[in-house]
């Protein structure tokens, strides 16, 4: 049994500079996920200038300027967190992951009212509303679910790993001399909030 | 350093498992061991080539007789969508890099494992969740898809069949690919022993780097495009449809985007094992080893603007379908880049012809065919004729199997020995070569003058002036099932029956070859220091490999 674990140990080793090389790889693959929605945003707003224009109107700019500043926050507390963590302050950064954690559930209650009021008004995919619309417009409508839901997941996930790092700080697993978990889950927070940052102006600003 | 020095553990990896239990299933398939991981892969991709293998013979006896002979219409399509999808997807895209990229990237720069471990067994199970999807399609009500591997827009929004299920498999294999992709490329940077700088790797490691960021930057771009016709298809948004405005061109950019880059997945990995057992068997150093290094980047990176070359027939405009043609022929500069490096390794070598060599061979032959008619239809006016024919079924399987698939069994014979600890009946490997090439050329090269003379691809009936080239392509296909069973089968008899194999059994000088054959479980008695370059072969002078 000892010598069994011995090998263990000596077999899991500790680079934190490779650990953050696979995150950065992983992010990179997110944001390209990402970019073919924005190619195929790109693409029909070039074909269709006229309806994208027109639907953008629908949208309710000043929820979507909420949710940017809401997540700007997250972004601000989750830097908190980690700066906490390397003072060796364990309680102040379990309080700003909190504080990220709340951001997150409150741009996700917002998001619920967003898109009931568009589906309140009918405009949903397949709803007949939409499908009497023009063809822009459906596609319009089409990749403001289907980018604004994937982004939506995103958050989702994003939560659910901060809720595993909440749990690591608890226990000591992360620490102020190994915290590598919690700047790589950082770098997800923001990558999450940078892609929201592009289509906040997609989706509510350009009309 | 041959085998006489190497310090010899008494325990391989079979011996010492990393997960509590020590043997039975658990030690498998809970194990974060690189080795255990690489031979979970073997097991599982060998066993669905054969199902793919099975699903071809079915194809071929269709094709034998005009008119529906065993199967109808709706039934042959889905064969060939099952086929090309078990092939291209579960087969012949993890196939290197899974297998033996796991197994030997690690051993070849000198690392007790991969970068990400438990990431590594992470995406095992992805790639069998995706498998097991695939199949779960087979028999949910609605049936296998039947819109062919491509997936094409506007039908594969249209028909009933399970293609939703087969989507989100290939979207699972995908992050699967990515998350092995990122584990490798990290490895490469981080983990290499201390000496072995980046042109002391073998020339392997340079493909299996190459082909991990292709896998990187390419696979998300499919992942999304096929995550988007599943929106489509459950929720009814509208994104590609024609009838709701979407633009089904964009669709086969988005996915040729990735799906050319992943030709270079399959073949990349094949060119490095290849460099492998040139030098090996040559006894001698990689001639242009740089440029062979940076061929692999560099079609890796110009792979990367070809993907239209596709799309001639979809109504691209002229600049860019002439641009997308240029560029083709511009691809093909690297890879002959590698075959003229390969030749010039061998003359004036001292060649040992053995088994994997000899599948080398065959592999240069069969290549070259597949690359060259690859220029035939990357220009335009030949393309526009032979557009979806049978040159474009022959000309893939020339690259896809003749090429990649030929070295993936080449890879077998090479590292057979380390992996298993055994050695093969090397007449009876012989005789499969052989046997390998005459099926291969009687299966497929009749399909190049079919596809010439005008037959479609993807149709179960044909014209009766085509018979009699189809038959002989069916016998091909019978040929090929023997032969494959004949193969399978030798290894099989080894692993059961074969005399223990030494350290070094071809006289290698890359670092797998001075650890035991199977290596122990941290791959090294000592983490070895590198001095030379990769491929000095005068530390064999003087042993027993016949070097003067
Ligand atoms: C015994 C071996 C094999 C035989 C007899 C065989 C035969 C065929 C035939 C006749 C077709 C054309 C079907 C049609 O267009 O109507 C086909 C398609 C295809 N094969 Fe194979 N094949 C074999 C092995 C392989 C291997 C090893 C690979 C990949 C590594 C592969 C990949 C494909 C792909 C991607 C397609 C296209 C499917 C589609 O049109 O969607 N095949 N095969
Ligand atoms: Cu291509």
């Amino acid at each position: 049994m000892v010598s069994n674990n011995s090998s263990h140990t000596t077999h899991r080793h500790r680079d934190d500079v490779g650990a953050k090389l696979g995150m950065w790889l992983f992010l990179f693959t997110e944001l390209l996920l990402f970019g073919g929605m924005f190619l195929a945003y790109a693409v029909y707003r070039m074909k269709y200038p006229q309806q994208f224009h027109l639907s953008a109107m629908e949208m309710n700019t000043t929820i979507g300027t909420i949710n940017t500043i809401i997540l700007l926050t997250s972004s601000l507390t989750m830097v908190l967190s980690i700066a906490a963590i390397q003072k060796k302050n364990k309680f102040l950064s379990i309080i700003f992951l909190v504080s990220t954690l709340i951001l997150g559930v409150l741009f996700l209650i917002n998001k619920y009212f967003e898109w009931g009021h568009e589906i309140s008004k009918g405009i949903y995919p397949g709803s007949e509303v939409l499908l009497s619309k023009d063809n822009g417009e459906i596609l319009y409508f089409g990749l403001y679910y289907a980018m604004t839901g994937l982004h939506g997941l995103h958050v989702i996930i994003g939560m659910i790993v901060l809720l595993f790092m909440l749990v690591f700080i608890i226990n000591d697993n992360i620490k102020w001399d190994d915290y590598v978990k919690l700047e790589n889950s950082g770098l997800y927070w923001h990558l999450v909030d940078i892609i929201w940052i592009f289509l906040f102006p997609l989706f509510y600003l350009i009309q | 350093m041959a085998n006489g020095t190497a310090v010899l553990a008494d325990k391989s990896f079979y011996e010492e498992g990393t997960t509590k239990a020590k043997s039975g299933i658990a030690a498998w398939i809970f194990s974060t061991d690189h080795k255990r991981i690489g031979l979970l892969y073997l097991f599982a991709i060998v066993t669905f080539f054969i199902v793919g293998v099975i699903i071809a013979e079915l194809i071929r006896l269709e094709l034998i007789a005009p008119g529906e002979t065993i199967v109808d219409a709706e039934t042959y399509n889905r064969l060939f969508t099952l086929h090309g999808v078990i092939m291209i997807f579960l087969f012949i895209i993890p196939g290197i890099p899974a297998i033996f990229g796991n197994f030997f990237l690690p051993i070849q720069i000198g690392a007790k494992d991969v970068a990400f471990p438990r990431l590594n067994l992470l995406s095992w199970w992805l790639y069998m969740t995706g498998a097991a999807l695939a199949l779960t399609s087979l028999f949910l009500p609605g049936g296998p898809a039947d819109t062919g591997w491509t997936f094409y827009i506007p039908y594969s929004v249209r028909t009933g069949t399970n293609v939703t299920i087969a989507l989100f498999a290939a979207f699972i294999l995908g992050f699967s690919s990515i998350l092995t992709g990122l584990n490798f490329v990290t490895t490469v940077h981080r983990l290499r022993a201390p000496g072995m700088t980046w042109f002391k790797m073998p020339l392997n490691i340079w493909a299996l780097y190459a082909t991990a960021w292709i896998q990187v930057i390419a696979t998300p771009i499919i992942g999304i495009t096929l995550l988007l016709i599943i929106v489509e298809r459950t929720f009814g948004v509208g994104i590609f449809d024609p009838t709701l405005g979407g633009d089904p061109v964009l669709y086969q950019h988005l996915f040729w985007i990735y799906s050319h880059p992943a030709v270079y997945v399959m073949i990349l990995p094949a060119m490095g094992v290849v460099s492998e057992i040139i030098a090996t068997f040559s006894r001698r150093t990689v001639f242009g080893y740089k440029m062979v290094a940076f061929s692999s980047l560099t079609i890796a990176f110009v792979g990367y603007l070809v993907w239209a070359h596709h799309m001639f027939t979809s109504g691209l405009s002229e600049t860019a379908a002439v641009l997308f043609s240029l560029l083709t022929f511009v691809v093909a500069i690297p890879s002959a880049i590698k075959v003229f490096n390969w030749i010039a390794t061998m003359y004036k070598g001292s060649i040992d012809p053995r088994t994997p060599f000899k599948w080398v061979m065959v592999f240069i032959f069969l290549f070259s065919i597949g690359g060259l008619t690859g220029l035939v239809l990357g220009s335009l006016a030949t393309d526009v004729h032979l557009h979806d024919t049978y040159f474009v079924v022959a000309h893939f399987h020339f690259v896809m199997f003749g090429g990649a698939g030929t070295i993936f069994i080449a890879a077998m014979h090479y590292w057979f020995p380390k992996m298993f600890g055994r050695m093969y009946n090397e007449k009876i490997a012989d005789l499969g070569v052989y046997m390998f090439l005459v099926s291969f050329l009687t299966l497929y090269f009749p399909m190049f003058l079919l596809g010439y003379n005008g037959q479609p691809r993807r149709y179960f009936d044909y014209l009766p002036q085509f018979q009699t080239l189809h038959v002989i392509s069916t016998i091909g296909a019978w040929m090929m099932l023997i032969t494959l069973t004949l193969i399978i089968w030798n290894l099989i008899n080894a692993l059961r029956k074969g005399e223990k194999a030494p350290a070094n059994p071809w006289g290698g000088v890359t670092l797998e070859w001075q650890t035991s054959s199977p290596p122990p479980l941290e791959n090294f008695e000592e983490i070895p220091e590198i001095t030379g370059e990769a491929y000095d072969f005068s530390k064999l002078k003087g042993t027993e490999y016949g070097l003067k």
